[in-house]
């Protein structure tokens, strides 16, 4: 059985982390199949959203410490694990991650990379990296102070502790929370309602949030304008204002 | 010691508190064999009831204060600890129990005895039991979820009234006002208690803790919030194999034969 499973329903591409005997801990070999998987979907015109979730009891528990353990220092200099995770945050469309259970270490920082998390009332966030001596190296200091705010953030980076769905919600890293038998079903709906809208406008609209974290607030509304000029250049665009007009639903064909 | 007896049978465990010499007033030993019991609840499918009832003439009696002797020259005991170690648990651990607990009160609850029962989620008292906050007598607080429960339970005046003075509180008075569910004579305890046990232990017990996870949510949720959650658990419920059982048994007219799944 392959540890990342794959699964397509329409437009939502749906990839499972499946190393049930690791609890799902993100080593470089699956980090690369999601880098892979990612990178077909980017080019596979029918797809237009993906959910990325792990089991039901746990989405990642970390990264692979017995990987980490055998890494010196010139080998984690050299090591290609970032390079991956900054291939999976390349991919263009929405991202998704369906969060039950454990989200800890690079699991928590998979969630927090992607667009949109989803999160069962059993899942727990956490970067418990301080407490083996280590830090969080892809994305866990930076990403979540951005989203938790720096009273969490430190929090959770110094002690290690997780925090709960609720938690997770309540600071604005997680956008929903639901009961831990439904998080899939509902991240593939929402997952289902984005992909209909126009690809290129997802893509643009995601390439400007993501902005919102690089540049001042004057460069992104100039990157935003310029996002929203290139949008007049597609049909796609005259297909929604028409098809909202006429009240019927719009036909995008991603052009 | 032995301080917790536990049996299982027929899907309902019984817990009886045991250390009668003491009112069954709890000290860290029990605390820690209730914890392993409850750990068994948790994990065992088979068992569908939690019945919890106190061995001797008392339920129990609260925190053993012999063990809580202070020292005038000393300093000052933290009773936080014991409350977040062995209290607070032992009544999430009960609440978040996707299972029934009942509490079948044999004789008095006092202290955290008495907020432990009224955590459960049954409660039947034999007629001649006294329920007494008696906290406040100490200078301390009621814990064990008492001051959450009991304004829930009772309503704020009688909640004040009940942990401010520190009186008894008699079974009968605790039902008219809505804080227990059932008082039986004395005699009639043990069978009442155990034919609801054996009665929930033959019930749809997936959605019976679906039902407990919804009411425990609603202390917090708005309405809309706990509409959605409705919704949800609703969706969930609808696809339990008890669900299916008991539609099919009500159209073939016959008894359902539910698996607690």
């Amino acid at each position: 059985m392959s540890e990342l499973l794959s699964r397509r329903n329409d437009r939502v591409l749906t990839l499972t982390l499946n190393r049930p005997q690791a609890r799902n801990a993100l080593n470089n070999a699956l980090l690369e199949q999601l880098a892979d998987a990612l990178e077909a979907a980017q080019s596979d015109d029918s797809i237009g959203a993906v959910v990325i979730t792990g089991s039901e009891r746990c989405f990642a528990a970390g990264a692979d410490l017995k990987e980490m353990a055998s890494r010196d220092m010139p080998a984690t200099l050299n090591d290609p694990r970032p390079q991956l995770w900054a291939r999976i945050e390349r991919f263009p469309k929405p991202l998704l991650t369906a969060v039950n259970g454990y989200a800890l270490g690079a699991g928590c920082e998979l969630a927090m990379l992607s667009d949109i998390v989803l999160a069962g009332d059993n899942a727990r966030f956490g970067l418990p990296e301080i407490t083996l001596g280590i830090m969080p190296g892809a994305g866990g200091t930076q990403r979540l102070i951005r989203s938790v705010g720096k009273a969490l953030a430190y929090r959770m980076v110094l002690t290690g502790e997780a925090i709960t769905a609720d938690q997770a919600l309540q600071a604005g890293l997680a956008a929903e929370v639901c009961p831990a038998a439904l998080t899939l079903e509902y991240a593939q709906k929402l997952a289902a309602r984005i992909a209909q809208h126009a690809p290129l406008a997802l893509q643009a609209a995601k390439t400007a949030l993501r902005q919102a974290h690089e540049l001042s607030l004057a460069q992104g509304l100039q990157q935003e304008r310029q996002l929203f000029t290139l949008l007049a250049a597609t049909s796609d665009r005259q297909e929604g204002i028409a098809a909202f007009l006429e009240k019927r639903p719009a036909a995008f064909k991603g052009r | 010691m032995t301080f917790i007896l536990s049996d299982v049978q027929n899907g309902v465990m019984t817990l009886t508190l045991n250390r009668p010499e003491r009112l069954n007033s709890f000290n860290d030993e029990m605390h820690r064999q209730l914890a392993e019991a409850l750990t068994q609840a948790e994990r065992d499918d088979a068992i569908r009831c939690l019945l919890i009832t106190g061995e001797g003439r008392a339920f129990c009696a609260g925190q053993d204060l012999n063990d809580r002797n202070v020292d005038p020259n000393g300093a000052a005991p933290d009773l936080g600890a014991s409350v977040e170690n062995f209290y607070n648990p032992l009544v999430r651990r009960l609440a978040r129990l996707p299972k029934p607990v009942i509490a079948a009160v044999n004789g008095v609850a006092a202290g955290a005895g008495a907020t432990l029962a009224l955590g459960c989620d049954m409660v039947i008292a034999a007629r001649s039991v006294n329920f007494i906050m008696s906290f406040s007598k100490l200078g301390l607080v009621p814990d064990c979820g008492g001051t959450w429960f009991l304004p829930r339970v009772a309503g704020r005046a009688r909640a004040m009234g009940l942990t401010l003075l520190g009186e008894k509180l008699s079974a009968e008075q605790a039902h008219q006002w809505g804080m227990i569910w059932q008082v039986v004579d004395d005699e009639a305890l043990i069978d009442t208690s155990r034919a609801l046990a054996a009665h929930f232990a033959s019930q749809p017990t997936f959605g019976l803790g679906l039902v407990k996870k919804a009411l425990l949510a609603s202390e917090n949720n708005t309405l809309d919030a706990q509409l959605d959650l409705e919704r949800d658990y609703q969706r969930i419920a609808g696809r339990s194999d008890d669900y299916r059982e008991g539609v099919a048994a009500f159209l073939a007219k016959r008894p359902p034969v539910f698996k607690g799944k």
